[in-house]
């Protein structure tokens, strides 16, 4: 089974860190990544830039609408995401645990929804 | 017992958590498993009154729910990911079905439980799925709408399904916790049948022996837990009380003023060998140190007199355990026994500011109490008139009524 662990953090704290803290916090997750891959269950993963670089867009009554910033403004943004595959929620929860995330953000752990398994007649 | 009828019912009675337990297991789907379980059953009932009764009803049962559970699959009911089990169940032949169904119910026990669901849908999902008790029943055990309660349920058996919840015990490393989320369930359960207002609701009252059911299931299945011991020891020691708890006339009879030989004397008899044993297993927790503060009022069954120092101590470590400030409470009321009433309201006073206790009655019972033991009538008055207030039990309210106007 697939889960997507979404990685929520505050942005203001990770651009006020200092150098040697961001250095820190690379190497925890580069090790974390790597421990992943190791294990065999890495589906896959990446970093996002901050919201400062974000666009949304909707069609409200078919009129295109662009905006800059994030969907919701809040204090914690999504800021990377692993993808990963394990045969239970039990086995994602404790990668999720090892996440170094967990230390200064919150990490939400979703099942994905394949679509073979998705009707909509059901 | 020969009408099928009924024996279809006693097996249901004594095996659906165990058939549920075993096929949830197999296919991570609970509410699959008690579609394919129900369709069983009412098979059984139509079945055994006209072939009678086969030699092996649980098999029998498990076999027809799997061919449920098969088609169910192949109508496209079941996510893919349960085909592979499906495929399993199918290859297992009935005929290797074992005469004992394997017991699977503490990994379900333990799924009801997990730190991933609701801590208010645990008990009543573990009361559905290991007893079998209906969502109405469940409902109004825990003072929620049927509707709600079963919309509850519903989404809670759909997370355990999408989200993968594993049906096995957890890693040695998270036992405790994880152990410590299955028994706060099942004393919530035995809470919601115990706090039954009257003493009257046939229902309610059930309940806290189911909830006494699923103690001694967990105690055979987890021997060598203290804890679990534990938890069983304190449901038994206040069951044993039941009949005391109110007088003949349906009034409330607070527990040092119960008559002790209206107490269940081999109810306490079950508990005390239960602590002994989970002492001996050197590691103390909650629901040990709240049977042993039983033990210590059981006491008064034999000498006639309440050991109260040996309860401060039980409370000394209760309150270092856990911070609760319901410990703190019962501590004080013990306090004022052995040092006197001054001496417990100095302690009471510790949680004066504590917002939670704003409408919690036993604060301010308490504080009532030992405010006219001291002979500050005024005080004592608006303390039992707010207790009143917040108090829902009737009976329990005459009583308050009774104490305040004795004030005089």
């Amino acid at each position: 089974m697939q889960y997507l662990l979404l990685l929520y953090v505050g942005e203001a704290d990770m651009a006020a860190a200092s150098k040697d803290d961001s250095r820190k916090m690379t190497a925890a997750y580069g090790a974390y990544a790597e421990a992943m891959v190791q294990a065999g269950v890495m589906v896959g993963a990446n970093r996002l830039r901050p919201t400062e670089t974000a666009t949304t867009v909707r069609s409200p009554g078919g009129k295109t609408q662009v905006l800059d910033g994030p969907y919701a403004e809040t204090k914690e943004q999504l800021g990377g995401y692993f993808m990963i595959e394990v045969p239970d929620l039990d086995t994602a929860l404790s990668w999720a645990e090892r996440c170094p995330t967990v230390g200064h953000g919150v990490v939400e752990v979703r099942p994905v929804w394949p679509a073979s398994d998705y009707d909509p007649d059901r | 017992m020969s009408d099928p009828a009924d024996i279809a019912a006693a097996v249901a009675r004594a095996s659906y958590g165990r058939l549920l337990a075993f096929v949830a297991a197999r296919t991570g789907d609970v509410a699959g498993a008690e579609d394919a379980l129900s369709d069983a059953f009412a098979a059984a009932l139509a079945t055994w009154p006209v072939q009678g009764v086969p030699d092996r009803p649980e098999a029998w049962l498990l076999a027809v729910a799997r061919r449920k559970l098969i088609d169910a699959g192949r109508r496209g009911r079941s996510s893919p990911g349960a085909a592979e089990h499906l495929r399993l169940l199918a290859e297992e032949g009935a005929a290797e079905i074992p005469s004992a169904v394997p017991d699977d119910r503490l990994a379900l026990m333990f799924v009801c439980a997990h730190p991933a669901m609701d801590p208010a849908v645990r008990a009543p999902l573990m009361l559905q799925t290991v007893l079998g008790l209906d969502a109405a029943t469940i409902a109004s055990a825990f003072l929620t709408a049927p509707a709600t309660m079963g919309q509850r349920l519903v989404r809670a058996k759909t997370r355990i399904k999408l989200a993968a919840i594993p049906f096995r015990l957890p890693e040695r490393a998270d036992l405790p916790e994880r152990l410590a989320a299955v028994l706060d369930a099942i004393y919530a359960a035995f809470g919601a049948g115990w706090t039954d207002p009257g003493g009257t609701d046939a229902r309610r009252r059930d309940l806290a022996g189911e909830a006494i059911w699923l103690g001694r299931l967990l105690v055979s299945l987890l021997p060598e837990e203290p804890e679990a011991l534990g938890l069983l020891a304190l449901m038994l020691y206040a069951e044993s009380r039941r009949g005391a708890r109110r007088s003949p006339d349906g009034d409330y009879v607070p527990l040092d003023e119960q008559d002790v030989g209206r107490w269940d004397a081999g109810l306490i008899r079950q508990a005390e060998a239960l602590l002994l044993r989970a002492s001996r297993m050197g590691a103390v927790g909650r629901f040990q140190l709240e049977a042993a503060v039983q033990s210590a009022h059981g006491v008064r069954r034999q000498t006639g007199r309440t050991d109260w120092a040996a309860i401060v101590q039980l409370y000394d470590a209760l309150e270092t355990l856990t911070g609760s400030p319901v410990v703190t409470i019962n501590r004080s009321v013990a306090v004022a026994e052995v040092k006197g009433a001054a001496a417990g309201l100095a302690e009471l006073d510790r949680l004066a500011d504590d917002p939670r206790l704003a409408d919690y009655q036993p604060y301010w019972a308490a504080r009532a109490g030992l405010l006219a033991r001291m002979g500050s009538a005024a005080s004592a008055a608006a303390a039992y008139r707010r207790a009143i207030g917040l108090e829902a039990d009737p009976a329990v309210r005459r009583f308050l009524q009774g104490r305040l106007s004795a004030l005089g």
